[in-house]
């Protein structure tokens, strides 16, 4: 049933290449054909340096692609202006980086409100309502600095979930965390974009956490560059 | 969650540099302000003040001296008129009163001015506006050897009805040039605001008759005060012309307020230098704005890089710094308020004891309005820089590890 919905994510022809110090530049990405359904969690296995990071940069309008096209429930993302990608990105995506990247000066509360402040407006209680659905309601007023690891990427969680996105992009979620907050990161995160209809698209390059997806793509299979090729 | 809110979370991040750059700010607009109201004030109260009198008329000599002198109670008198000419210029038709001032003596570095009972009783030193005195006092008695103490005077060397001083001769205390004459304080002003405050009068003839003083000056005053008709409009240019340009021996100031506003103009180049340096602090206040906030931003990049990653747009993270720097600049201004507040108590005493001279610094003044706008703006300005940097951030290498 699942092939028969119209894909929320549709990429096809993706490069992406930089310049390289030595001079010439470097292929990072080429991916020919990539899609993703909406409400579909997939983990992409990938090694460090693989352009996973890259290729996530692309899907949020980040980044822009060289050549190739990135849909979004039908809309070309690639050939949008840089300020439309950051309307986008403010409205449909949750990103969840592997370092949490949390505002050092604002409170539990306050990062996850800016995660709605450039996309659909202020919700302060669906916010508190976020944080209290992480277990961290009692922490609303900390800042980033006074909690633990595990507790600062719930907190990214909530964030990520804050705008209502429609895909939620996670970058090594987990990468900072020990085995055991590791799991109960995961578990949360996914248990969290089911529940709001959010698709999740997260890469790693750990074998226990993939372990727990049912669909599990290897990148170097839908990346063509498996290595660093050189462009002349 | 607004820009306004992140620019505050902001602030709050970096309290101290803010706190300093906003101090900076706060010393400019303090001295721009205090510069500004200084000249504005001084030169609209000292040119605003004739005592009610439309002309002096003294020894040849400097017309700015001859008022400084005369209404002011500053300067020394630049000579002496004999008494023939007072009489000749009270009896002119034109002339509604004329007050003999004779000076040349202290107490205690305060000026003594002798004058008639006139200056009180028939003269106004501002419209319906008359000299008096406080509970108890009476006017001076011409004659007798008694005073009547200007306001400041009196507070600052306390004295009270009753009270006896010998005058010093000289304009310039020296305790060495004791008077023999005893002096009975018999009155005392209530505040005029006006430059009588400092000075303690007593009767012409005390001035003229003191001993001491050099042979003939019972016959000379220092200088007379003229107070022409209403409605004799050709007044005073006949005067002026009869005295100082068909006379050789006699100067007659008039307009005061227009031999005033002559000096305020021979030392306008003092009030430019003093803008200019208040300008070029403030220039220097908004070049630390700039400084601080473009120092910032190399350590911000993973912060802006955060705030674009979740959507913010370039301009929004532009807009983020610009009204950053607008917003230390508007602190530093409320709290230049509080810089011009203690500033200005300061100046305006000191103008006050010097000349006795009172101005309103917390009137109403354009500059009260003009001078925080010109600040916030400036401050903004001095945001661009720094925020085209934030604006060039680069999201992808600044968001942190690629995995």
């Amino acid at each position: 049933m699942e092939t028969l919905r119209q894909p929320l994510l549709q990429i096809s022809g993706l490069q992406k290449s930089f310049a390289a110090p030595a001079g010439g530049r470097h292929r990072i990405v080429s991916v020919a054909e990539f899609s993703l359904t909406a409400g579909l969690q997939l983990a992409l296995a990938g090694e460090s340096g693989s352009g996973k990071t890259t290729f996530l940069h692309l899907i949020a309008g980040i980044l822009q692609p060289d050549a190739g096209t990135i849909h979004f429930n039908g809309e070309p993302v690639s050939t949008f202006s840089e300020s439309q990608r950051d309307r986008f990105r403010a409205r449909n995506l949750g990103y969840i980086f592997q370092t949490f990247n949390l505002l050092p000066g604002y409170t539990c509360l306050e990062n996850v409100l800016l995660g709605m402040s450039f996309g659909p407006g202020v919700d302060r209680g669906r916010a508190q309502q976020l944080l209290e659905r992480v277990g961290l309601g009692d922490r609303l007023q900390h800042r980033p600095q006074q909690l633990s690891t595990g507790q600062q990427q719930r907190v990214a969680v909530a964030r990520a979930l804050a705008n209502r996105p429609k895909l939620v992009l996670a970058d090594e979620p987990t990468g900072n965390l020990d085995r055991k907050n590791s799991r109960a990161a995961l578990a949360l995160i996914r248990e969290a974009c089911r529940e709001d209809g959010a698709a999740l698209l997260l890469v790693s390059h750990d074998a226990e956490l993939l372990g727990q997806f049912d669909q599990v793509s290897d990148f170097s299979q839908i990346n063509q560059t498996v290595h660093l090729e050189e462009i002349a | 969650m607004t820009i306004f809110s992140i620019v505050l979370r902001s602030l709050r991040q970096h309290a101290l540099s803010c706190a300093v750059t906003s101090a900076s700010v706060a010393l400019a607009g303090g001295l721009l302000l205090t510069v500004w109201v200084v000249k504005t004030q001084s030169q609209a109260a000292f040119t605003g003040i004739n005592g009610g009198f439309d002309a002096v008329l003294g020894a040849r000599g400097s017309q700015l001296q001859l008022v400084l002198n005369a209404v002011f109670h500053l300067e020394a008198s630049p000579g002496n008129v004999v008494w023939q000419d007072f009489l000749d210029l009270q009896n002119n038709p034109d002339v509604e009163l004329a007050v003999p001032l004779a000076v040349g003596d202290n107490f205690h570095g305060w000026r003594i001015v002798g004058t008639t009972p006139d200056l009180f009783q028939k003269s106004e030193y501002a419209p319906g506006k008359k000299f008096e005195l406080r509970p108890g006092g009476n006017w001076f008695d011409p004659a007798r050897r008694s005073a009547v103490v200007g306001s400041f005077v009196a507070e600052k060397m306390k004295l009270k009805v009753g009270d006896r001083f010998h005058p010093f001769h000289g304009l310039i205390y020296d305790e060495q040039r004791q008077h023999a004459e005893t002096y009975v304080v018999v009155g005392m002003l209530k505040p005029s605001n006006t430059p009588a405050d400092r000075v303690i009068w007593i009767p012409l003839e005390g001035v003229q008759r003191m001993s001491g003083h050099h042979a003939g000056a019972d016959t000379e005053i220092s200088a007379v005060l003229v107070k022409l008709k209403a409605g004799s409009a050709l007044a005073g240019f006949q005067l002026e012309n009869y005295y100082n340009k068909q006379g050789n021996h006699l100067t007659f100031a008039w307009p005061i307020g227009r031999v005033i506003a002559e000096l305020f103009d021979k030392v306008g180049w003092f009030d430019r230098v003093l803008t200019l340096v208040a300008w070029l602090v403030a220039f220097v206040a908004t070049g630390s704005i700039l400084a601080s906030i473009y120092n910032s931003i190399n350590e911000r990049r993973r912060e802006l890089a955060i705030l674009r990653a979740l959507g913010a747009r370039r301009t929004t993270v532009f807009s983020v710094i610009v009204l950053e720097a607008a917003t230390i600049s508007a602190i530093g201004v409320a709290l230049g308020f509080g810089v011009y507040a203690v500033l200005i108590s300061v100046v305006t005493e000191i103008i006050r004891s010097q000349t006795g001279v009172v101005l309103e610094p917390f009137a109403s003044n354009p500059v009260m309005f003009w001078e925080p706008a010109a600040f916030i703006v400036l401050g903004a300005c001095a945001g661009i820089i720094p925020a085209c940097k934030a604006y060039r951030t680069d999201v992808a290498n600044n968001l942190g590890p690629y995995s």
